[in-house]
């Protein structure tokens, strides 16, 4: 049963996309570019929502700011479980070049725990779809 | 036997596995539009089986409507996937009136978006459930003068299975020029009633959040969601049945419905949003126009 459960969750990821603060919404950008004709990831069952409420994957761009510290912490605690937290991009996953802003007090994952770290500044579509591969692998319990 | 046709033929299963389908043919033919290649076939299967396994938020407010809306709104569309069915299947089994009882049982998921919505408490979902209420309006005036189109056409009955008979015996009510006007305007109507581009204000992703839907999670999500899908089956059916019942073998029932429902989704495609107040300008306005000339035309004979 739990089988089940977990295998229809990883066939049909709903993401809910926010950023935090401090980006050039570069990354945006190209998590846009996934559901592109090129890369089209509807075809794996991944969708963009428009409420936390109905998300699965909470997907986080930019640098942590002191402002929205709290709603994104507010933000994860609305999404209903299970569901994962995938940061995308330099900013998200270590401050990028606002580690030393007087505006972003901490990382990310001292924040909230995140599942999934996409590195790169901004990273390529097709090193989101190898994060997003390999988290699934990782819920499923495959190698 | 009635707890059979509920449950399973007509109704309940029958109609929310075709309503699934057609959901992923939407999206499929959308995919196809936009040069992308779409999710699999069981896609919205698996959309269903997920959201029944996810956490169920209830926010605060009022907790027993937030619970109830979604339940209310499968049953009554079960309801009427069940009457249609059984009235294609056998047009004698109809009782006086059952086209009224389809035309109230199919306001009630728009009433139950509404009340969910409301019971939420969030800003953004009572704005949406404001726009679908105005919506309600808006359609349902030019929608029963073209269902009263038909009742003239077909010597003044409010039986479903008379209009299917009367079809049968004299052609669909489609091929007359007031048939095919007020079929024109239920198609419009029914549109809105889907909640579909270009009148998905009450749902617009973009500006609201999904709107009426943005506090539903989990197994109450599903329920919607089914529901959505159901209508998507029924509200075709509905149509095939008042103006196009000449033939309802199980082919051309088949070849219909599908024609409808590409209709439908390329309208949804190619049409941007309207607003609100264009929305209600549209079907009181020219709508209502078309429809009006319809029962005159039908009046006269036409």
């Amino acid at each position: 049963m739990k089988n089940i459960k977990l295998k229809a969750l990883t066939k049909s990821l709903w993401v809910f996309h926010l950023c935090i603060g401090g980006s050039c919404n570069n990354c945006d950008i190209e998590i846009l570019d996934l559901l592109t004709p090129r890369y089209d990831v509807e075809r794996f069952g991944i969708m963009l929502v428009g409420s936390i409420r109905h998300a699965d994957v909470l997907l986080i761009t930019g640098s942590l700011s002191r402002k929205a510290a709290p709603r994104a912490k507010r933000l994860y605690e609305q999404m209903p479980k299970p569901g994962v937290v995938v940061a995308v991009g330099s900013c998200a996953l270590g401050r990028g070049i606002f580690k030393d802003g007087y505006n972003t007090p901490c990382p990310l994952d001292e924040l909230i725990p995140v599942d999934l770290y996409i590195p790169g500044c901004p990273p390529k579509p097709e090193a989101m779809i190898t994060g997003i591969v390999r988290l699934v692998k990782k819920v499923r319990g495959e190698k | 036997m009635i707890l059979f046709n509920y449950l399973v033929f007509p109704g309940f299963l029958f109609s929310a596995v075709v309503g699934l389908i057609a959901s992923w043919v939407d999206r499929k033919v959308t995919a196809r539009v936009q040069w992308r290649v779409g999710p699999p076939w069981y896609q919205n299967f698996v959309d269903f089986l997920k959201l029944l396994g996810k956490e169920t938020i209830l926010p605060q407010g009022n907790k027993i409507t937030f619970l109830i809306a979604p339940i209310f709104g499968l049953i009554s569309v079960t309801l009427v996937a069940t009457i249609i069915g059984r009235m294609l299947i056998n047009p004698a089994e109809s009782f006086l009136g059952d086209l009224i009882v389809v035309l109230y049982l199919l306001v009630i998921p728009a009433i139950t978006v509404i009340l969910g919505a409301g019971s939420s408490g969030n800003p953004l979902a009572s704005t949406g459930a404001s726009r679908e209420m105005k919506l309600v309006l808006a359609y349902e005036f030019p929608f029963i003068l073209a269902v009263v189109t038909v009742i003239i056409k077909s010597s003044v009955s409010i039986k479903l299975g008379e209009i299917i008979a009367c079809q049968m015996n004299n052609g669909a009510i489609l091929g007359s020029i007031s048939g095919l006007i007020a079929f024109i305007v239920a198609v419009l109507c029914m549109q809105a009633k889907l909640g579909l581009v270009p009148f998905d204000v009450s749902e617009a992703e973009q500006e609201i959040m999904a709107g009426v839907l943005i506090e539903y999670s989990g197994f109450l999500l599903a329920i919607f969601k089914l529901m959505k899908s159901m209508l998507l089956y029924v509200m075709p059916l509905f149509l095939i049945s008042l103006f196009w019942a000449a033939n309802t073998g199980i082919y051309s029932l088949i070849g219909k419905y599908v024609l409808l429902l590409v209709i439908i989704i390329l309208v949804k495609n190619t049409a941007p949003r309207v607003r609100i107040d264009q929305a209600m300008r549209f079907f009181w306005g020219p709508v209502s126009l078309l429809a009006t000339v319809a029962i005159i035309l039908a009046l006269l004979g036409l």
